[in-house]
């Protein structure tokens, strides 16, 4: 073999086997998924993860988010256009991938409005100023304190439910389920037991068109 | 005629030394490209998030591929002048981080960004094969073929 082909060769040999890993890696994955869904499906879908939706809805849409994260802060506007185009059809379930430095914070917040029936808004508005609080080289949690009033929070009880060790064990129980679906990225969303594979609006909305008409 | 220092060196070289110099390079192209696509398999397909650490020795390794590539067409013995403070730099970060992996060095020790820890073992093949000790092999290889090319083909 000539030296240049033997370049091409071994380049293109080593590129074929890359997609091929990659292809044979996904499909392995998905099959995982799928076997861990139909085993125990509250590995998705705990007691404890906070739900928007029709509770009668057949389909979840599982989102692992972390308040602190751009790409989650990005895509929540669509997330919340797809609940009302596909009202009653799914349920969005919300997980938390605290995988920046003040996540837990925040989540522990998120988690204490939600006893004063104040969870999304208390959400949105952590995404709305999440540039200012948020910011990764200068990050200044304590901003969120200022916030809270906004949407009518009781800032000392939140405060004093915050702290619920309930609250950190429900963030552990999601680290631990994380770590079992193997979700490295925020946001990572699951249509029941499928991985969102390309990311963005589009293709989820692919993935839960392809789910919704494989029910029906 | 004027002769560049590298195209007399090729004059010089004899048909079998070529031979040899020439598999040499190709050998380390050959671990440079394996090394390269496999760090790339386990950011982008198995998305483990890289640390700095495994940045730095990205960096040490990615051109890498290019440079030994250029060293082959046509075959120029001065590759190692170029390859291997490159593949020394990377040597030395893996050593390091076999360090942080294996808890000899503590990790609070370790300049690691928020999130992705350096001492995080993402694979463990046959028990012992860890990112960074395919890193450290693949770096160990290469200078292995460089010093064994420096001494074998002499710059005369």
């Amino acid at each position: 073999m000539n030296k240049k082909s033997l370049i091409v060769f071994s380049t293109l040999f080593l590129l074929i086997a890359f997609a091929g890993g990659a292809y044979l890696y996904k499909k392995s994955e998905k099959e995982r998924l799928t076997f861990l869904a139909h085993k125990d499906f509250s590995v998705f879908v705990p007691e404890h993860a906070p739900r928007m939706g029709d509770k009668n809805a057949k389909i979840y849409l599982i989102e692992f988010l972390d308040p602190e994260c751009e790409s989650c802060r990005m895509m929540y506007p669509y997330v919340k256009d797809m609940m009302s185009a596909y009202q009653g059809k799914i349920q969005l379930v919300i997980r938390y991938a605290p995988f920046h430095g003040n996540s837990k914070f925040a989540v522990k917040i998120l988690e204490a409005s939600r006893k004063q029936g104040k969870y999304w808004e208390t959400l949105e508005i952590m995404f709305r100023y999440q540039p200012q609080w948020g910011d990764h080289h200068h990050p200044r949690p304590e901003l969120l304190w200022t916030l809270l009033p906004q949407v009518g929070l009781d800032v000392e009880q939140i405060k004093k439910d915050m702290n619920d060790p309930a609250i950190e064990a429900l963030i552990e129980h999601d680290i631990r389920d994380l770590q079992t679906l193997e979700v490295r990225r925020t946001p990572s969303f699951f249509v029941d037991g499928l991985p969102l594979e390309r990311f963005g609006p589009q293709h989820l909305r692919d993935l839960i068109d392809s789910v919704l008409n494989s029910q029906q | 005629m004027y002769l560049s220092p590298s195209i007399s060196n090729i004059v010089r070289m004899s048909d079998s030394s070529k031979n040899l110099g020439w598999n040499i390079i190709f050998s380390a192209w050959l671990i440079a490209l394996i090394a390269s696509l496999g760090s790339l398999f386990f950011s982008e397909v198995m998305l483990f998030p890289p640390c700095v650490f495994c940045w730095y020795q990205r960096i040490c390794m990615y051109p890498l591929v290019f440079i030994f590539l250029a060293g082959l067409f046509p075959l120029d013995r001065n590759v190692v002048k170029y390859s291997l403070p490159l593949a020394g730099i990377g040597w030395l970060i893996s050593i390091y981080h076999n360090l942080l992996s294996f808890g000899i060095i503590p990790e609070s020790a370790a300049p690691c960004v928020q999130g992705v820890s350096c001492a995080t073992v993402y694979i463990k093949w046959l028990g012992f094969i860890t990112i960074p000790i395919l890193s450290f092999t693949a770096f160990s290889m290469i200078i292995a073929l460089l010093i064994f090319l420096k001494r074998k083909i002499p710059n005369e």
